[in-house]
């Protein structure tokens, strides 16, 4: 079997089993549904103030969102064997892991994208940050992703490994947050917001580019 | 031809063994001691009695002399547990993953101190506690990791993993350094400026320099000596079952 087929193999058996097991895809977009709307109980239905805080709740939601939905990216895998199959195809590992971030990516960042600029107007974000807010997403969560798939590597061999992951990742996500949630703020304010996008590219390519190399390391270790 | 001189060479292979390690660290733990007592002592005196006090900030600017070498600390340690996770994923060598370990806590420590007496100087010159300035909460983000690492090598039961995989966290987190760093310059809010490493000429006066970086260094034998000691134990634990270890008890 060729590189490019295995890597296409890969990415059509996760979403294969993704799809099965449609709850799980939901999950996570329920969770993300169920975060946002529980700001304005929190904090008040003052429509300004959720207009202010519009970005950074959702940003927020989506990064816990992700972080929730990661334990998917190796834990059934590790569990029935398949994942030792995958470190002894003769293929690199780094690839391989590649293929399974972007099927989860598309099972759970695409929806997102799909869901998150309809809770935008319903916490009253101006009409003309959605498309920042839509971009950001496009190029923030494949971030959330690839960082989280280094989190849930080194803690796939151990039992509780829930709380620890939220340790490992959530400060990694730290710049995308800033970023994506300032590049949406400063677009709902009508200014420009091309310094937080090619920030954000650049985040998107370096971690492309990077995070496969430490998770397929971690793999190998958790895995022995 | 290698470039690195030959002896510096011999000394690092050696240093690799844990015996050599063991008792080099012995030897060096008294000199460390005397010299890191000196530095402190002067670095104190000069800090809270010889440098003058500030125009603007009174005497509680004096914070300064804990406060930003515990703040350098913190950084510098996880840089040196970067450097020593690469190295022991590189060659594999027992010591690195030691050093790496004992230094989580430690710049755990000296980033919480940095912490706390940051929000201590924060309330007389900001009039609040805290505030979400870009350097006060990378500082924070540093605290998760250094937790992270020590939460992570707690939860792995066999340590051999546990040090494989703190080598990569550590190494992918000195990602967050830089960022930390620079961003003083990219959000530039409430935090003074960097007054010490500016290229061209220190915004700070000489004499209150001096002791600032007296007691630098004087923090950074304070790790070195406190590195050694949980490292030592360290050793004997995972070197318990070797013949050296036996002896040593033996002797005692």
């Amino acid at each position: 079997m060729s590189l490019m087929s295995a890597f296409f193999a890969v990415i059509r058996r996760d979403l294969i089993l993704a799809f099965r097991r449609r709850a799980e895809i939901a999950n996570p977009l329920f969770f993300f549904v169920l975060v946002v709307s529980l700001f304005p109980l929190g904090v008040g239905a003052n429509p300004k103030l959720l207009q202010i805080m519009a970005p950074g709740v959702i940003w927020v939601s989506a990064l816990l969102a992700v972080m929730l939905s990661l334990d998917s990216l190796f834990r059934s895998d590790f569990d029935d064997g398949s994942l030792e199959q995958l470190l002894l195809s003769p293929h690199p590992l780094t690839i391989l892991v590649m293929a399974k971030i972007i099927a989860h990516w598309l099972v759970t960042g695409v929806p997102l994208l799909v869901v998150a600029p309809l809770l935008a107007i319903f916490l009253g974000l101006p009409e003309q940050a959605l498309g920042t807010l839509f971009l950001t997403l496009v190029l923030a969560t494949p971030v959330l992703s690839l960082i989280g798939s280094i989190g849930v590597s080194l803690t796939v061999g151990l039992r509780r490994g829930g709380m620890i992951i939220s340790l490992l990742v959530l400060p990694l996500y730290v710049p995308v947050l800033i970023f994506a949630s300032n590049a949406v703020e400063m677009a709902g304010n009508g200014l420009s917001v091309d310094p937080q996008i090619n920030i954000l590219i650049a985040i998107f390519f370096m971690s492309a580019v990077l995070a496969p190399l430490p998770a397929a390391a971690a793999l190998k270790m958790s895995v022995n | 031809m290698s470039i690195v001189p030959e002896f510096i060479v011999r000394f690092y292979h050696k240093t690799a063994s844990p015996p050599y390690f063991y008792s080099l660290s012995n030897k060096l733990l008294p000199w460390l001691t005397a010299i890191f007592l000196i530095l402190l002592g002067y670095g104190l005196y000069g800090g809270l009695y010889l440098a003058p006090t500030d125009y603007q900030q009174g005497d509680s600017y004096r914070i300064i002399y804990v406060h930003v070498p515990a703040a350098w600390m913190s950084l510098f340690i996880y840089v040196v547990m970067a450097i020593a996770g690469g190295i022991s994923l590189i060659w594999r060598m027992k010591i690195a993953d030691v050093v790496l370990i004992s230094s989580a806590p430690i710049g755990a420590s000296f980033t919480f101190i940095a912490l706390v007496t940051g929000s201590l100087w924060g309330k007389p010159m900001w009039g609040t506690w805290w505030v979400w300035d870009a350097r006060l909460t990378s500082e924070l983000i540093l605290l998760f990791l250094y937790l992270g690492v020590i939460s992570l090598y707690g939860a792995i039961e066999d340590k051999r993993t546990a040090s494989k995989a703190v080598a990569i966290l550590a190494l992918v987190g000195v990602v967050n350094i830089p960022i930390i760093h620079y961003s003083v310059q990219w959000w530039n809010t409430l935090h003074q400026g960097p007054t010490v490493t500016k290229m061209d000429k220190p915004s700070i006066h000489l004499d209150m320099l001096i002791p600032l970086l007296v007691m630098a260094t004087a923090f950074k034998l304070y790790y070195a000596i406190a590195m050694l000691q949980v490292a030592k134990v360290e050793i004997l634990m995972r070197e318990q079952n070797t013949q050296w270890v036996k002896k040593l008890l033996e002797d005692k």
